[in-house]
């Protein structure tokens, strides 16, 4: 419980994502990734945050929500949630492609409904790598955010975290209501068990219908790195040190 | 007329690196768009800087300085360059997608209503429209963009854009008038830890990586000799950070950071695409492996075949030779 004391209520918002061994081929549009044959699991760093939902939830007494924006297949990462013990998920169901300011407008319509104490994010999706979601939900729902959070402590109306920076980290307090982007290193997810994951499969989802569609940023092409030249084998065992560092001086001169 | 405004992080009044690379950024895309390029302070004493941009071209520094914006606070820095945007008239806003420059954008984003792209790695300019180019899937691709509302954000890699030198530049500083109360600080840095002084992969211009070819933890003092030999950082592979080797801060990949130094050694890594995500934009890359067909050695400009463990102690020793000439 809070100081107001009543439960705390506590949202995670979750993506699904081509898992990181997939070898990123250019779809026929030219702008996105070719779909065929690709894996998609949840985003690896939203597993943190449902994580962190259920240890707050344990620890403080509350309520659980997941919420996605996103395609059917979304619902995938919410039945993940579920299996890890989420209690309630939405679906803001939509094929069309959505920016990351996009989603963010769907997910705080969402939110502002629900009026959570705490709203956790991944620090990004692997996909797109935009980092962005998180703190654009924090600000349309007008509440704090911490980004890259590997510690997190909530005390009454305010938590306290441990953040990443360059070469160290940032000890930060906010109030509550915030939002909370999970680093890998904040916990260690748990394994759904076959209950839950039974479970997970028959639970509904509640969908809705996007509140909004105009995307601030467009893409206009994708493409793939340019492939390297065969690189030169210098040798084989120590024998072969010398003249690696005299290449790298010499002919690379990167030292 | 587009009118610029670069933010030029901070730290304990000091700018780093990646500021210059903002300002040098701002400075060349505003000679592209005929634009005015105005570059955004903020902190406790922060004016004295304003000569360091000078010189790389900045005509016009803002200063926001205030006792309390010693330490960082995302709500309050955010408001700061959301409120100069306005006052200035910018329609484009650079910072660097540091920590810090991460952590304001997006929020800054929402407030000005704007589109954002994050980590841009290219920065050009089309019939007056600007169009950045950024990796994703952590490298395995990249995407050009443009932003189509009216303020457009873009963020900039570190260690990409060349911070490049302006003679006879006197920047003029003008004080922005910051009015800041309680809730501004809703966010508030309370300390920050440095993790014993060691350079962050993010921002070495060398990084050597250890993976599980160094067959024990123990061993992994043979990569960290060599990056302190050549004034480098440590990296991890993820099998040996998952194995609990190495704390996360140093994985390399796609689930950890994704690094682009002048030279990467990577010592006894073979090379799964999760790791090659993560630097195979590396100018110069060495691989040391024992396996002749691991992946690393498919995307390596130089090779050694064999034992890390013994190769890695006479490698350290022939750099510090041609080092000390």
């Amino acid at each position: 419980m809070n100081k107001k004391g009543k439960l705390m209520k506590i949202a995670v918002c979750v993506s699904q994502v081509p898992d990181t061994t997939t070898k990123v081929k250019v779809g026929s549009d030219g702008k996105s990734i070719d779909p065929a044959g690709v894996t998609y699991i949840i985003n690896p760093y939203d597993e943190f945050a449902v994580e962190a939902a259920l240890q707050l939830k344990e620890k403080n007494g509350g309520e659980t929500l997941v919420v996605s924006v996103g395609k059917d297949s979304n619902k995938e990462a919410i039945k993940k949630a579920y299996a890890m013990g989420i209690e309630r998920g939405i679906l803001v169901k939509s094929d069309a492609e959505m920016d990351s300011y996009t989603v963010a407008r769907n997910l705080a319509d969402v939110l502002k409904d629900y009026n959570p104490d705490m709203v956790l994010f991944g620090k990004q999706s692997i996909d797109y790598d935009d980092s962005q979601v998180g703190g654009l939900v924090a600000e349309m729902l007008g509440i704090p955010s911490v980004g890259v959070v590997v510690s997190l402590n909530v005390d009454g109306n305010k938590a306290v975290c441990e953040r990443e920076i360059e070469g160290g980290k940032e000890v930060v307090e906010t109030s509550l209501p915030a939002a909370i982007c999970c680093q890998r290193g904040l916990n260690n997810p748990r394994y759904p068990n076959l209950k839950g994951i039974m479970q997970a499969k028959s639970k509904a989802i509640e969908e809705k219908q996007p509140t909004y569609t105009e995307n601030k940023t467009e893409v206009l092409k994708m493409t793939l790195p340019k492939p390297k030249a065969k690189g030169k084998i210098v040798g084989e065992d120590a024998s072969a040190a010398a003249e690696l560092v005299r290449l790298l001086r010499e002919e690379a001169k990167v030292i | 007329m587009s009118k610029i405004l670069a933010f030029i992080e901070s730290r304990d009044n000091k700018i780093k690196n990646n500021g210059f690379e903002t300002a040098s950024t701002a400075v060349k895309l505003g000679a592209e768009l005929g634009a005015e390029v105005e570059a955004l302070l903020i902190g406790s004493s922060v004016s004295s800087l304003a000569a360091e941009l000078g010189a790389y071209g900045i005509k016009k520094v803002i200063t926001a300085e205030n006792a309390e914006l010693e330490k960082y606070s995302t709500t309050a820095y955010t408001k700061i360059v959301a409120d100069a945007v306005k006052e200035r008239g910018a329609d484009i806003v650079l910072l660097s997608a540091t920590a810090m420059g991460k952590d304001i954008s997006p929020r800054l984003a929402a407030k000005l209503e704007a589109g954002l792209i994050v980590d841009c790695t290219e920065i050009r300019t089309e019939g007056g429209n600007v169009i950045a180019t950024r990796p994703v899937y952590a490298g395995k691709a990249y995407i050009e963009m443009k932003v189509n509302s009216a303020v457009k954000i873009f963020t900039l890699r570190p260690n990409v854009f060349k911070p490049i030198h302006a003679d006879g530049v006197i920047a003029e500083t003008e004080v922005m008038n910051v009015q800041l109360g309680d809730s501004d600080f809703a966010v508030k840095v309370k300390e920050v830890v440095v993790s014993n002084e060691k350079l962050d992969v993010t921002e070495a211009n060398i990084v050597v990586s250890g993976g599980r070819g160094l067959k024990a933890p123990e061993n992994f003092h043979l990569v960290e000799d060599l990056a302190k030999v050549l004034g480098g950082a440590a990296g991890a592979s993820r099998a040996i950070v998952d194995a609990g080797w190495r704390p996360h801060s140093e994985q390399v990949g796609q689930t950890g950071k994704t690094v682009a130094p002048s030279l990467y050694i990577a010592v006894g890594i073979s090379g799964a695409i999760q790791h090659l995500a993560g630097m195979s934009s590396s100018k110069c890359i060495v691989a040391i492996n024992k396996d002749k067909d691991a992946p690393i050695f498919q995307i390596a400009d130089y090779g050694i075949i064999g034992d890390a463990v013994e190769i890695m102690p006479v490698l350290t020793e022939e750099f510090k030779k041609v080092l000390s000439n």
